[in-house]
């Protein structure tokens, strides 16, 4: 367990050295920020002063260096529109983003499931076909979409639900959130909803493929013959085997809806660090840009790493299978 | 006839007889035993061809600022504009006619969508087949490449370059070739691994052929049924991300609007109820995702080999 999660660690520190490599060269070198810096009138000694104050006549693999020493400090640079730290921004808006992805998957789970599971032991019921079409057009609508008629429906013609914010935010152990009064509550589900819709229609997919495969399983006729209900061969049997592959997807699609969440975020102006990537494209605030992406790319990293560790834990076959590689 | 023994005779007039069961018709009658499937097809023929007609069929031109008047801006549907005509599914927040906007809108999604797909899959398909043809450090080269950027979700990686490229329609391709040429390459090298142990392969080997030969004669036309399945699927998610990515300002410049970049301008009137700048252009690319996936779906289920009758 020790060599496979060492084993693990190296290959994560290998791939987010990388990609600060791709994001710095990405970004720093196919644009040029003293454009944006200077103003339009400056005249060539000017801009070469900020050339020099930036350090951007020093050569390409000292200015990566000077950035990754600065980013193992937790220094990315200030925004250019805030006067700020980009990393302070960034992690200030972090609590409302994890809170939605959170939601979201939440939502996801406790109806994917059971839904999931149904379609899978009843595939011919007129329940299941209406799940499995349901779960078709999660995967097809286009989020922003879907969001889209959301507010139109909910907000605008119903007006049961408000369309934009966070609401009112209370304190739980210190960390901002939306979920301790109703008001903050109402705020967040048309969003979380929203986002969930992707993963709920995996999530269906993926119970319902499991509970398929499982129910024709030894052990679940060896159930049976030793008498147990229908009901425990579900719950305890059936669940236990679909949880595997459920954990690993859902594990990694954490990331995937902090990515998805740029977008749920913009169309409910829910104040994330998603809006604020779109904010600062739009406002060319370069620092920002920089910052929001080494961080997903660290998350990323992050879950991968949490989701094979996990999944090694449940599943003890890909541990020695590592390890014998 | 008279080189073949007499009581095969029969038999070879039954062959020569039946030749109804070519792989194409086959194809043909598998498929369109799903009339749900078929209706996705014809929806997806309409829409193309409404597409690429849009010059001649529109009523108005929503690029020419000539004819565009602020003065019809907002219009309901079925509402007359200054021109006398009727605007049937109403105007926009600048006065274009939802119509003709929606037809070019359509032009410019389908053909960023499909132009995309196909040099993706070009990319994809020479890349994977170089890893699954010479396999050992090329193949774990290419592979470690594609898991790499394959961790990444799609719009993730578009944001990206089209932060550092800027709008354009040239930009948006580029942009959505980088995000699928890595899912064609997996799918094609796993197909290829497989095709590449049979003995059709090796004889070829054998008869010294080029590598060249081998891969684009041999073993790609024996891969094309997977990457049929999954060009159509990706084509429909890069319509959907090239839309996404409109919608949030990127992608496609405000001079050319995609069906996304209408659904955008369209959301500010959301709240003041209305809805028909959104909705309708909204309708359209769903109806283009949603029957794209449905004739995806069939596909899968035809060419799948397994479940092959």
């Amino acid at each position: 367990m020790t060599v496979f999660i060492i084993r693990r660690l190296l290959q994560a520190a290998l791939v987010v050295l990388m990609m600060s490599f791709v994001v710095f060269a990405g970004v720093f070198l196919v644009g040029d920020p003293v454009d944006i810096l200077v103003a339009d009138d400056a005249d060539q000694a000017e801009r070469e002063q900020v050339i020099r104050e930036m350090g951007l006549d020093k050569p390409f693999i000292v200015q990566y260096g000077i950035f990754l020493k600065n980013g193992l400090n937790g220094d990315l640079g200030e925004s250019f529109v805030f006067d700020e730290p980009a990393v302070g921004l960034i992690l200030e808006r972090m609590p409302a983003t994890i809170e939605l992805a959170t939601v979201s998957l939440l939502i996801a789970v406790v109806l994917g499931i059971p839904l999931g599971v149904w379609a899978g032991l009843k595939p011919e019921a007129w329940s299941s076909r209406a799940i499995i079409t349901g779960s078709i057009f999660g995967f097809s609508l286009p989020t922003f979409w879907v969001g889209i008629m959301m507010i139109l429906l909910f907000a605008v013609i119903l007006g049961w639900l408000p369309s934009t914010g966070r609401g009112d935010v209370g304190y739980v152990l210190g960390i901002p959130t939306s979920l301790v009064s109703w008001k903050g509550f109402s705020h967040i589900v048309l969003p979380a909803v929203n986002l969930a819709l992707f993963n709920l229609a995996l999530v269906i997919r993926l119970a319902r493929a499991g509970a398929r495969e499982v129910m024709h399983q030894d052990y679940i006729k060896f159930a049976r013959a030793k008498g147990l209900s229908q009901s425990r061969i579900v719950l305890i049997h059936v669940m236990k085997n679909i949880m595997i592959p459920v954990v690993t997807v859902l594990g990694l699609e954490f990331g995937g809806l902090l990515a998805f969440s740029v977008v749920t975020e913009t169309v409910f102006a829910w104040p994330g660090m998603g809006k604020l990537l779109i904010d600062s494209i739009n406002l060319l605030d370069r620092p920002v840009i920089v910052a929001y992406l080494m961080i997903i790319v660290l998350l990323f990293v992050v879950i991968n790493l949490v989701v094979d560790v996990l999944y090694s834990v449940l599943d003890p076959r890909v541990r020695l299978q590592d390890v014998k590689a | 006839m008279s080189v073949i023994p007499e009581d095969l005779e029969p038999l070879v007039e039954k062959a020569v007889s039946k030749p109804v069961d070519t792989p194409l018709r086959r194809f043909v009658s598998d498929y369109t035993e799903n009339s749900i499937a078929v209706l996705g097809f014809i929806v997806i023929v309409v829409i193309t061809v409404l597409a690429i007609l849009a010059p001649w069929i529109a009523p108005t031109n929503p690029y020419d600022l000539a004819t565009v008047s602020i003065m019809d801006s907002r219009l309901a549907p079925g509402e007359q504009m200054m021109s006398g005509m009727t605007a049937y599914l109403g105007t926009d927040g600048s006065g274009r006619d939802m119509v003709s906007a929606m037809l070019y809108g359509l032009r410019i999604s389908l053909s960023v969508g499909a132009g995309s797909g196909v040099i993706a899959l070009a990319i994809g398909v020479i890349v994977g087949l170089v890893a699954a043809y010479f396999g050992g450090r090329t193949d774990a080269v290419i592979m470690r490449i594609v898991d790499m950027q394959l961790s990444f979700p799609a719009i993730l990686v578009a944001l990206v370059l089209l932060v550092t490229l800027g709008k354009g329609i040239d930009k948006t391709i580029i942009a959505l070739v980088v995000v699928q040429w890595a899912y064609y390459a997996r799918t094609i090298r796993a197909t290829a691994l497989v095709e590449r142990q049979k003995e059709y392969i090796e004889s070829a080997v054998c008869l010294a052929l080029s590598k060249n030969r081998i891969m684009l004669r041999h073993l790609l036309p024996n891969c094309m049924a997977p990457i049929i399945v999954v060009g159509t699927m990706q084509v429909a998610s890069a319509i959907s991300l090239e839309a996404t990515l409109s919608f949030l300002g990127l992608g496609m410049p405000e001079t050319e609007p995609s069906l996304g970049r209408l659904i955008a301008n369209g959301f500010e009137y959301i709240m003041s109820g209305r809805y028909w700048i959104s909705i309708y252009p909204g309708i359209a690319l769903l109806v283009t995702i949603v029957s794209i996936n449905l004739v995806g779906d069939r596909l899968r289920d035809v060419l799948n080999p397994r479940l092959q009758r």
